[in-house]
């Protein structure tokens, strides 16, 4: 990998003050960014730049910073999570951009994730999905027992897992030309749907978690893909097919 | 719950949307084969085809099928589309969809107006001409006797002559009623059916000297709508419908692309053919 080296570049941001204000995107020009910072590093020194000119930092979403958390959330130049595939915002670096770039960053933008500040939304709506269904009811009464007790295909376990790595950041959303989030909630049903544990509540799990998803305002899926290339973890189309089928097998029950 | 849930949601909607789009692709299928019957076969098989397709009683009900998906889906379509557009009120200052998706995908229901646009045109140029038009000649044939060349009606009754002449007809006692059956005026028998020569209609408007070269275009430009629409449409109905398997999938998908360029093409290479080849 070639040495690092500094960076100048011009940054459009979108600012809004609160969930009420109206937003406009900013121009800032930020000089000496190392190619070897993150994206958020980036962030973290314009931010600086900024309360040492006495003006208000940037409000962005973020926790783990390793792309686990799925808090991150930036659409950056037209793409979720930015121009690479399979990360997240947080495991995104300068070395990606060149000297004299504009880039542009705006929050998700959906009707079910509103705008609380600058670039950070309320996903608040994912909460409600999973509330509304994406478990499975256990008795903790002490007498529990072992997951592990009960034999899984290992194909059945493989693509449970796979479903299961969705971290909840909302880039399908965000990409979706329709806002829709399915990916997100054919992962949650299908996660559940592939094991015997998650089979005993499947119908209602599917009817409930789809109609959650309807109210909180998300559109509707055209089977355009965007979301599974801009998926940070992956999370296949498959998905949306099966949350599909156990809707069609659910509503006809 | 579930009765309302497979009417109202989000879901619902998309299987319907699925179901009418796949029945809309086999009428696509039959229609073309009809169609290709214009260049392929001569005016009497296809206006033969014309007359069984508009009172053939199975074919009907088809038909109303069709009517029906190309309403309901067309509806639902707008439905969907509206819902999406209000599930973003704020877009994006910098977009970038071209990375992840195709553009058939993602303009699904400006292809999908398009085509209704068509369909529309369509049906008052030929389908309401053959149901309601007056006018509409029946079909002829001029055969040579004597050195003396004579038309004919084409009718159901094979062998028989029925002069196109008015006062020949009469004086042979037959008369024609409801503009195609052909009546034994003394017995009030029908005796045959004529056949609406809408061969003769189609070849006329696609070589009219006027309009004869736009239609044509217009009909091509149509066609290639309809293949940008079924591109991407033929294997999201099987999505849409939960149809998705690492082993069918790949065919699935390979066959409707073959269908989304074979179909249209097939029915563009016909007015083509009429405007610039047919003698
Ligand atoms: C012969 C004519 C047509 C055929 C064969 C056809 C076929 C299809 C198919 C197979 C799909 C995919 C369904 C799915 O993704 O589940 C589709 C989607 C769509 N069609 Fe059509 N269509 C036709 C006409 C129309 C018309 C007239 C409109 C309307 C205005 C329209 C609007 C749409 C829209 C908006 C979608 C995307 C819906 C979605 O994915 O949610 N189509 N069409
Ligand atoms: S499906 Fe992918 S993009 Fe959507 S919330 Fe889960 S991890 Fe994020
Ligand atoms: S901050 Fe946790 S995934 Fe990016």
């Amino acid at each position: 990998m070639s040495a690092a080296k500094n960076i100048n570049i011009t940054l459009k941001i979108w600012r809004q003050k609160n969930a009420k204000a109206k937003g406009q995107i900013e121009t800032y020009k930020l000089n000496n960014v190392s190619t070897a910072s993150s994206f958020l590093e980036m962030l973290d020194q314009l931010n600086e730049q900024l309360i040492n000119e006495k003006k208000e930092p940037v409000a962005f979403d973020h926790d783990c910073r390793e792309g686990i958390c799925g808090m991150c959330s930036l659409y950056i130049n037209g793409r979720a999570h930015g121009p690479d595939t399979g990360t997240t915002t947080c495991q995104l670096h300068m070395r990606k951009f060149n000297d004299g770039d504009t880039i542009y960053i705006e929050p998700w933008r959906s009707k079910a994730f509103p705008v609380v500040k600058d670039l950070v939304v309320d996903r608040s709506a994912f909460d409600r999905i999973q509330q509304a269904g994406g478990f499975v009811s256990v008795n903790t009464s002490g007498r529990t027992i072992d997951a592990n007790a009960i034999p899984v295909p290992k194909h059945d376990a493989d693509r449970a897992f796979e479903a299961a790595a969705c971290i909840g950041c909302g880039a399908c959303v965000a990409t979706c030309k329709n806002g829709s989030a399915m990916l997100f909630v054919g992962a949650k049903v299908s996660q559940y749907a592939l094991l015997p544990q998650g089979k005993v509540e499947a119908t209602q799990r599917v009817l409930n978690m789809v109609r959650q998803m309807d109210e909180e305002g998300f559109g509707n899926c055209t089977n355009t893909g965007a979301c599974e290339v801009e998926c940070p973890k992956g999370i296949s189309l498959e998905n949306i097919a099966r949350m599909n089928r156990e809707y069609l097998k659910a509503s006809l029950k | 719950m579930a009765k309302s849930a497979l009417l109202k949601s989000s879901l619902a909607k998309k299987y319907w949307m699925a179901l009418t789009g796949l029945f809309l692709c086999l009428f696509l299928a039959g229609h073309l084969a009809g169609n290709l019957q214009l260049i392929f076969s001569d005016a009497s098989a296809f206006n033969k085809y014309a007359l069984f397709m508009t009172s053939n009683p199975a074919v009907k009900i088809l038909s109303y099928l069709t009517y029906f998906s190309i309403l309901f889906h067309a509806f639902d379509g707008f439905l969907l589309t509206y819902q999406n557009i209000k599930a973003r009120p704020i877009g994006y200052a910098k977009n970038n969809p071209s990375k992840n998706s195709s553009f058939s995908s993602r303009n699904m229901a400006v292809l999908g107006t398009l085509i209704l646009v068509f369909i529309v045109t369509h049906m008052v140029n030929f389908w309401a001409k053959m149901h309601f038009d007056k006018n509409m000649p029946l079909q002829t044939i001029t055969v040579e006797q004597m050195g003396q060349k004579m038309d004919y009606y084409v009718t159901t009754d094979n062998g028989k002559f029925y002069p196109a002449d008015a006062s020949q007809l009469e004086q042979m006692g037959l008369e024609i009623r409801n503009r195609t059956e052909f009546y034994n005026k003394q017995a009030n028998v029908k005796m045959a059916e004529g056949y609406k020569d809408l061969h003769k209609i189609t070849v006329a408007f696609f070589k009219n000297s006027k309009f004869g070269l736009i239609a044509t275009l217009a009909y091509v430009l149509a066609m290639f709508v309809l293949a940008f629409h079924l591109w991407h449409g033929f294997q999201s109905a099987f999505q849409s419908m939960g149809l998705n398997h690492p082993r069918y999938t790949p065919f699935i998908k390979g066959f409707g692309k073959a269908f989304a360029v074979l179909v249209p093409l097939l029915f563009a290479i016909i007015p083509v053919y009429i405007h610039f080849f047919l003698k």
